[in-house]
């Protein structure tokens, strides 16, 4: 599953990301194969999405998030 | 002579650098510009132990050395360039001890370019919040360096700081770890083709240009046996680094770091689940807006009218106290009033960043932004363009300013170009005045008709903004990586020191830059108005004097007042564009009005009041009676047909003139210099007074 899949609470560890479509700076910030993910909040219409990653903080629009594939850990 | 050396203070954002790069130069800092770009250039001086001086530059904020905007591409330039004068004899890298593992990714980078490098690991005050303890001596020897753990919240470990700068030289410059494993093969055949270079300065030079567009790889092209990657397989190879760089991080915090989750309180996540809620969220946001506003308009205009009330008295002082003469009524009528137009700003802006920075720095404009992205990306905007368009009701020029931490060229220019439409404050004196000539008074559902018009007023210029956002999202051809990604920092109170000098540094911009402007162009408009070409103007006194004879001195003063305006340049003018406005319902001296709004909307009253000879209400005592006075004379004005110039056509003709038209050179002195280009305010300035122009005309030309 895509990491715009998750739901709200929902955890789960990263398993691939397209790096074409990603910006470098979202790797940077921790969005790397084997990391762990949790979807924290999203805004109306579920976008963007504000996410822990690898213990960073942040928010994506979903657009971005379609090209990180994950796997969930929990329910 | 004492030696200074150079220290470069590096770190991502929302570490609290800036808070370190105050606590070692306090007061002894300047805010320059990088030479041929906008970006900030903040300096300043330290004074180190043993009579040694530091001259700090306190570099944008950047998650890595690859960079995504303009200002962290000016962190590689300087880092790449060895020849530059501030290039470091020692880099400080600024970290967060609450993410201390994405910190170390910079600071694994730069250690790489054999830089000596400190670490600073500021926050400390939150470890024990957090759970957090470290190995420092463990933490020192695998990274390769010397490390200050200090808190700038607590004035902690700056005294360490400066030692360990001190000492720079004894600091190792080898790097953490080897990048050409990421491909042997390929750094192998970069170190034969540049023997003398340092291999990870070569790739990030290679890798530059597939991120930014700016570094030419030309070069690289042409020496032989180097054949360089294609765009993709580079940007492999940089997430293939990236990881590599996160392996050598985790197993060196595994053993350096100890995170206990039991004692670790997170507030963040429990304000969030208010702060940044489908519902709450929005309509805290709304409140926290209303009392900016409040503080704005009304909190901002007792020291304004003070500046105002003191200008035009140190204007009149000037007047009666030195010898009559141009000097004279140039020093009063130019410069004083002109520095006087630039103060009276002074206290909406810093109000505004006053605001704008304890939501920065609280962390709560994260949110903001996150709240807003959906509604915001449907017009070609960013979340992050919030900010400005709501600024932008107060006042365009620190509105304008504000747009700067919007990542994409593209989102950030439309931010701009648009913010321009919302209804400042200088357009209120204006909108007041028509209003109150041309709408009839009476009530609909309880509101009367005329603050029903100033709503709407407000209304159009916001959708005016959003629907011309839209517009140029569709036409600008502008190639610009648009992605968003926003970082949630933790919650933090503000420092009052840092709110501060943010107020005083954008306030001290303002004046400086765009008052530069604004004051030339007063000594324009007064030349304009206070000469003109021949008999008419110069012997304006003689000529009413002949003309009417029996009117009293005041009233004859009147009389050369509007004669000699008349014949002035600026009253020249107004006749030569009368044929051009005429069609909107205007005559030559709302003409004139017009011309002079170009330096600032609010001038537009001041102008009427002189046009329209009531020079001796300005002794009145009541500013009410006074307003009355102009408003009087302007009901009474007819044109030679006996048909009124202010119907209610010309009137709402006028006010949509004013609510589209670009009218303030303060504003496009902005533009100029954050676009760094003439070509987007000369834009700005013939679209939106064009489309002015035309709303204006079809207006009047329906209703009259």
């Amino acid at each position: 599953m895509t990491l715009a899949e998750l739901k709200r609470g929902q955890q789960g560890i990263i398993t691939d990301v397209s790096s074409n479509h990603i910006p470098l700076k979202l790797l940077e910030m921790g969005c790397l194969p084997g990391n762990a993910v949790e979807l924290l909040q999203v805004a109306p219409f579920a976008d963007p999405m504000y996410l822990n990653i690898n213990g960073t903080h942040l928010a994506i629009r979903k657009e971005t998030a379609v090209h990180i594939l994950i796997e969930a850990t929990n329910e | 002579m004492s030696k200074q050396i150079n220290v470069a203070l590096i770190g991502n954002p929302n570490t609290g650098k800036t808070s370190v790069f105050n606590a070692l130069t306090g007061l002894n800092q300047k805010v320059g510009n990088y030479p041929g770009i906008t970006v900030d250039k903040k300096e300043g001086i330290c004074k180190l132990p043993r009579g040694l001086k530091a001259h700090i530059i306190d570099l944008p904020g950047t998650y890595s050395l690859n960079a995504s905007s303009l200002d962290e591409n000016v962190v590689i330039e300087l880092l790449l360039n060895k020849n530059d004068k501030d290039y470091p004899d020692v880099a400080v890298v600024v970290s967060d001890v609450e993410n201390l593992k994405r910190n170390l990714l910079l600071y694994t980078q730069i250690k790489d370019l054999q830089i000596p490098t400190i670490l600073v690991i500021n926050m400390s005050d939150r470890m024990e919040y957090k759970g957090i303890s470290l190995d420092i001596l463990y933490l020192e020897e695998q990274l390769k360096t010397k490390i200050a753990l200090i808190s700038t919240r607590k004035n902690k470990g700056i005294e360490q700081l400066k030692e360990l700068i001190t000492k720079y030289k004894e600091l190792s410059t080898e790097a953490c770890l080897d990048t050409s494993i990421i491909d042997a093969s390929y750094f192998n055949s970069l170190k034969k083709a540049f023997p003398n270079q340092l291999v990870y300065k070569l790739w990030l030079v290679i890798t530059q240009d597939v991120n930014f567009g700016k570094t030419d790889r030309a070069t690289f092209d042409k020496v032989e046996d180097f054949k360089t990657k294609s765009n993709a397989d580079l940007k492999r190879l940089q997430q293939k680094e990236t990881i590599k760089r996160y392996q050598f991080i985790n197993e060196t915090l595994k053993k350096g770091q100890t995170i206990d989750l039991k004692s670790a309180k997170d507030l963040r996540i429990k304000l969030d689940r208010i702060l940044t809620h489908k519902v709450w969220g929005y309509v805290i946001f709304f409140f926290i807006l209303l009392i900016m506003f409040q503080a704005v308009y009304d909190w901002a205009s007792y020291p304004t009218d003070l500046i105002d009330a003191g200008f035009s008295n140190l204007a009149n002082w000037v007047q009666h106290t030195l010898p009559e003469g141009a000097f004279t009524n140039l020093l009063a009528e130019g410069i004083i009033a002109g520095i006087g137009g630039i103060m009276v700003f002074i206290p909406p802006i810093a109000f505004l960043f006053l605001f704008i920075s304890l939501l920065e720095e609280s962390g709560y404009m994260s949110r903001v932004v996150f709240l807003m992205d959906n509604i915001m990306k449907r017009f070609g905007l960013s979340g992050k363009s919030v900010v400005p368009l709501i600024s932008g009701n107060a006042c365009a020029i620190p509105a304008i300013m504000a747009a700067r931490n919007i990542e994409s060229w593209k989102e950030r220019l439309i931010t701009i170009l648009v913010t321009p439409f919302t209804t400042c404050s200088a357009r209120l004196p204006v909108y007041v005045i028509i209003i109150s000539l041309v709408i009839p008074e009476g009530t609909f559902l309880g509101l009367s008709f005329q603050a029903l018009t100033l709503m709407s007023l407000y209304i159009i210029g916001f959708l005016t903004a959003v629907f011309s956002a839209y517009i140029l999202n569709k036409i600008l051809k502008i190639k610009s990586k648009s992605y968003f990604v926003i970082e949630m920092p933790s919650y933090k109170i503000p420092l009052f020191k840092n709110v501060l000098l943010t107020v005083l540094e954008k306030t001290k911009t303002f004046v400086f830059e765009a008052g530069k402007i604004i004051l030339a162009i007063s000594i324009v408009l007064w030349f304009l108005a206070s000469y003109g070409p021949g008999e008419p103007f110069n012997n304006a006194e003689a000529i009413v004097q002949q003309k009417h004879p029996n009117l009293s001195e005041d009233q004859q003063n009147d009389l050369i007042a509007e004669q000699k305006l008349e014949h002035s340049y600026i009253g020249i003018v107004g006749k030569a564009i009368e044929p051009a406005i005429r069609p909107l319902g205007y005559d030559w001296k709302i003409g004139i009005g017009l011309v002079t709004s170009f330096a600032a909307r609010e001038v537009f009253v001041g102008t009427l009041a002189t046009i329209y000879s009531i020079g001796s209400a300005n002794d009145l005592e009541d500013e009410d009676e006074a307003m009355s006075t102009i408003k009087n004379r302007m009901s009474e004005e007819v044109y030679s047909d006996g048909s009124k110039v202010f119907t209610l056509a010309s009137g709402i003709s006028l006010l949509l003139f004013y609510a589209f038209a670009m009218q303030c050179m303060s504003t496009l002195a902005i533009v100029k210099r954050e676009t760094n280009s003439w070509k987007w305010p000369v834009y700005q300035l013939v679209i939106m007074s064009g489309f002015a122009y035309i709303v204006a005309l079809i207006a009047f030309q329906v209703l009259k």
